[in-house]
């Protein structure tokens, strides 16, 4: 479907660019009009996104980070990608508690709280290639 | 990111003003630890007033400082969460280590006993 409105970002997988993005995304989704419930279950999910790719696709090296976000009707899709170390196994990643790095005292909470705050979570991630998150929300209209 | 420590008798309050993400978590655990190391507190109370945002890092840091004093039977309390924060701690289970709290005071007697 043809998006109302798109935009793109790209930044450097620097932690200071965590809350950075999730801002940049919420400023962009404000146009829907939603809750500050929903604004902040859509800044959640992103900081979980782009925190995984820094810490987890580039293990803390330099690479670079890129979010698409699209307006379409009332719902608001949203890519986060990396090109780092991708996930061998997606579905042990989103089992909740699960996390490859304890010793970083990770909660293994990322996913299981990006499935919870957005309608619909899709990873895609090619080993040695990098990982693309796809989440979709659905804003509620109360007029 | 600044924090001001607090105690009223063994129990370590710590006000964390700001974010708690991955970049901001480093400071925040360094902080802690150092005040740990230094008066052993047998409690500590979080008070979340000044934190406007939180995800599942901050929940790995929080868990972190409480397995560091529940060793020698520790406990831990969050006050003054904002209702975003507070389903992220249900979300990720946190309230069946880390207690809320309706009030300081309520948090002091049940943490302290
Ligand atoms: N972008 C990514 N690139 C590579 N691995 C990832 C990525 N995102 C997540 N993972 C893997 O999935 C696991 C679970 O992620 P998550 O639920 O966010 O927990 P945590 O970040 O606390 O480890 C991570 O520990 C990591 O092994
Ligand atoms: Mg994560």
């Amino acid at each position: 479907m043809k998006a109302d409105n798109e935009m793109k970002l790209e930044f450097l997988s620097k932690s200071q660019n965590e809350s950075f993005a999730r801002s940049v995304v919420a400023a962009f989704v404000a146009q829907l009009d939603p809750t500050i419930e929903e604004l902040a279950e859509i800044k959640t999910a992103v900081s979980e996104a782009v925190t995984n790719a820094i810490i987890h696709g580039y293990s803390c090296e330099m690479g670079n980070v890129i979010i698409i976000s699209r307006l379409i009707g009332n719902t608001v899709e949203i890519e986060v990608k990396d090109f780092g170390v991708g996930i061998a196994d997606i579905e042990l990643a989103r089992q909740p508690l699960y996390t490859s790095k304890p010793e970083l005292e990770r909660s293994g909470m990322g996913f299981t709280v990006m499935e919870t705050f957005m309608d619909k979570v899709d990873i895609e991630s090619y080993i040695g290639e990098g990982t693309t998150i796809r989440m979709t929300k659905k804003i509620t209209t109360v007029k | 990111m600044s924090m001001d420590f607090d105690y009223i008798d063994r129990m370590l309050i710590v006000r964390i003003n700001g974010d708690i993400d991955h970049h901001s978590c480093e400071g925040i655990r360094a902080k802690i630890d150092k005040e740990i190391a230094k008066r052993s507190p047998r409690a500590i109370l979080f008070d979340m007033e000044q934190v406007g945002f939180m995800d599942s890092s901050g929940i790995g840091v929080l868990i972190g400082r409480y397995k560091l004093i529940s060793g020698g039977g520790g406990k831990a309390g969050m006050i003054n969460v904002k209702p975003q924060i507070k389903r992220l701690c249900e979300i990720c289970g946190l309230q069946k280590i880390i207690k809320i709290y309706p009030s300081k005071k309520q948090a002091i007697s049940s943490i302290k006993e």
